[in-house]
This record gives C-alpha cells, structure tokens and sequence, in this order.
C-alpha cells in the first residue's frame, strides 16, 4: 500500500509580535513543501504573517492521564496571585 | 555593518559582536572572525530597511536580518537582565529558613522560584539571537558579565526582604513594563510574562512593610532602617543620568528603551513616596520636596561613585555572590552529568527495543 506523507504540526503567527500557536497539522513530503501547503491550508483568510511547523514525530506531550499529579501542586499556591495581598485602597500604584 | 553603530564599548566587545556575518545567518558557526567595519551600499540598505521596521512599530524576529549592533546590545541587556534574576534568588534566599511564619517562607520560596523561572525564560530570548546558554552562564561566572548591581547588597534582617519586593521589585517593574514593547519579539514576549508573574512580588513586599510599621517600636525601626539601606541603592538601579548613559539614544531608536532612566527613576519616585508616607516611614532623602509647579517630588544628589564602585565589584556582596553561584554550578555538576547519562541509557533502551 502507498505510504502516507510525515504528518507536520503547523503553527501561526497571527500578528506581528504575537507567538505563533498552533493551528492543526498536515501531510507534506518535506518540511518546505508543509509551510508551502500550510499557507495553502490554514492561511487563506490572511489568517498570519508566519508559519512554523514541525513533524508531529518530533513532538513530546505529557501525558492527560497524568494532567492531576502534574498540575495539582501549583493548585493551593494562591499566593502567587497578586489578589492574594490585602492593599489598603489608600495606596495607589502597587 | 555601520560604523554609526560602533561605540568603543562594543569594540571591546568584539569578541562576541562579530559572529553574523553572512546577512541571514544567525547560527554560532563564526562566533570569533573578525568584523569588517565599513558600510557597504547593501548594508546600508538593509539598516534603512530595519530601521522603517521599527519605526513602524513592526516586531524583529529571530530569523529577520538585523544589524550587528543591534543583536550585540539585546545579548548584553538580555542576559544581563537573565543573570540579575538568578543572582537576584540569593539575597532572599537567604531568608527562605528564617522567614517569621509558614506563610511568609511559602510566599518567599514562590517568590524566587518565580526568580530562578524568569531567568530561564530571559536565557532562552537571548539564545534566539544566537549566543549559548552554556556562554552566558561561563561569561557570569568568570565576572566578565554584569548583572544588577542591586543584588550586591546584603539582607541583614527580616524587614529587607519587604524592601527588595517593595523597591527592588517596583523599580525593576517600572523598568519592565516599557519593555513589553520592545522591538525584539522573543524579548518583548518573555517581559509580558514576567511582568504578569511579577505583580505579587512587589505587593508582598509591601505588606511585609505595612506590617512592620504597624507593629512594634522595634519592627517599625527595623522597617525604616531597610529603607534607609536600600532607597538609594533602588533608585540607582534604572542606570546612569541620562547624560552620562551612553547607550540610551541608540537603544531609544531601536526600540529597545522607550523611556530614558531620568523619566523612569522619576517616575518611581513620583508613586513611591507617597506608599513610604502611607507606612509612616520616611525617605533618607533631605533634599527630598514636592515641586507644585512640575507635579514631581524633587530629590537629592545620587552618589555615583558608589555605583560605580559596587559596578567594578566591590559592593558588599559582589565576591560572595559570585562565590555562590560558582559553587552551585559546580556542585550542580553531577546533576547534569547524571542526566545526561540517563538520557543515554533511555536512548539505548529506545534503540533495543
């Protein structure tokens, strides 16, 4: 049977100044030909002013299974939320 | 590149400001040769094209041609501003043991987590223009990279560590916040961050202070003598006058500064005294007074010789910083190695299975 292309992850930069974020990926045969279909595939509406992507093999994700022992410690830490401090209304620029 | 963009501090720099020379590379590969310093008709071209960008407020990124110059002055400032957080983590390190309650060792161990965090972050723009990590931290540890002179200074008590979120955090803020908008992307896009985390650093400081100057006669002293140790250290840290800065106007047309440390340093002084007013405490500042017509508080003389000196390295605390930063990367070493073994051991195992 045929083989499919890579799958490349595609990433746009939406306004100058703006990180790029991710948008969906594609098949291409090469990295050159995936920014060339990316623009084909995910820009038509002027969506951006830059494309980044990457093959989707090279991608390493945590895993969601994992998401409550990885992100449950920052959970109780509301102090490092400036909204945590009590300011008296009195004092201005902090 | 122009020769416009040379001052002598750069030429002394030259060993890292030359390694751009084919005009879309940014790799390390000729870190070292030599710099042609003339301006060719392209290179004018090129600089007249750059310059519009900025103008037009457009953002440079990592890939863009940009000049020499321009890429030198961001790796000093960058990673000057990386290294000020990781040295910043010691003088209230130094705390984290002796802090008063549970609550004030959480907040002060969130707090320089939140240090160590921004530095990272800061080490990563600068390696966008093409200098290694591995150079930046050789070029701190060698003394041949400067980092904010303020954290030369001790923590001899309790009190200093609301100073240091109160002053050193809202000055460095004040510093910070204009360079959200900084021409160079990865930079501007770090300093957004960092100034998002940065927001409870100098209110915890503050409350530190407050209770302090509501509590005892002596937590009141012990407040006010933080103050009077740090005022004037914190309103040298926006830099030189602007007279004597003598990067400000180039820095200014790059975008890369959008106030000069006069209006800066003015402008903390302006919302800082009235919240040491609010404590009951008072600025070790004779000369200080509100001027009516110009709607500024008028201050005293800084004394530039002791910036200076503490620049050159004999602050307080400038050897035993250094010191201690030397001994965690060494002793930090066989932590690298072990993961760089580990890393070779999964790779292995990737490879048999």
């Amino acid at each position: 049977m045929e083989k499919d292309w890579p799958l490349f992850e595609v990433f746009i930069r939406s306004r100058s100044g703006l990180e790029h974020k991710h948008v969906g990926s594609l098949h291409a045969a090469d990295a050159q030909m995936a920014v060339d279909h990316a623009r084909d595939v995910y820009t038509r509406r002027q969506e951006g002013v830059s494309i980044w992507v990457v093959r989707s093999s090279d991608i390493v994700a945590s895993d969601p299974g994992d998401a409550d022992a990885l992100f449950e410690p920052a959970r109780d830490k509301v102090y490092r939320h400036p909204t945590f401090y009590e300011i008296p209304d009195e004092v201005k620029n902090l | 590149m122009g020769s416009r963009y040379c001052d002598t501090e750069f030429i002394e720099n030259s060993r890292f400001m030359c390694h751009i020379i084919g005009m879309y590379t940014q790799g390390l590969d000729s870190l070292g040769q030599d710099c042609a310093h003339r301006e060719s008709p392209d290179m004018a071209a090129l600089e007249g094209r750059f310059q519009a960008r900025v103008d037009a407020d457009e953002k440079i990124e990592p890939k863009d041609w940009m000049p020499d110059a321009y890429r030198q002055t961001l790796i000093r400032q960058i990673s000057q501003h990386a290294h000020s957080e990781i040295v910043g983590m010691l003088p209230e390190g130094n705390w984290i043991t002796r802090a008063p309650t549970l609550r004030r060792k959480a907040v002060l161990i969130a707090k320089v987590q939140d240090e160590g965090g921004h530095g990272m972050y800061l080490y990563s723009a600068a390696e966008t223009l093409g200098i290694s990590r591995v150079e930046m931290v050789q070029q701190l540890l060698a003394g041949t990279a400067k980092y904010s002179s303020i954290f030369n200074y001790p923590t001899l008590t309790w009190a200093d560590v609301g100073a240091i979120g109160w002053l050193v955090d809202g000055a460095a803020i004040m510093n910070q916040i204009p360079i959200c908008r900084c021409s160079y992307g990865p930079y501007a896009r770090a300093m957004v961050r960092i100034c998002k985390e940065e927001s409870f650093h100098q209110r915890q400081g503050f409350e530190i202070m407050l209770t302090l100057a509501r509590g005892t006669p002596e937590q009141r002293a012990m407040a006010q003598d933080a103050l009077n140790r740090w005022w004037w250290p914190s309103i040298m840290m926006f830099g030189p006058n602007d007279a004597q800065s003598k990067h400000t106007a180039q820095s200014m047309r790059w975008k890369i500064k959008r106030f000069t440390n006069d209006e800066l340093r003015q402008k903390f002084i302006d919302i800082t005294v009235p919240q040491a007013e609010f404590l009951g405490l008072v600025v070790p500042d004779p000369d200080l007074r509100w001027d009516e017509t110009a709607q500024h508080y008028r201050f005293g003389a800084i004394d530039w010789n002791e910036f200076q000196s503490v620049l050159k390295g004999n602050g307080p605390c400038n050897r035993e910083r250094l010191e201690a930063r030397c001994k965690a990367h060494e002793e930090g070493a066989w932590v690298r190695e072990a993961a760089a073994a580990h890393a070779r051991k999964r790779a292995a195992q990737r490879e048999v299975a």
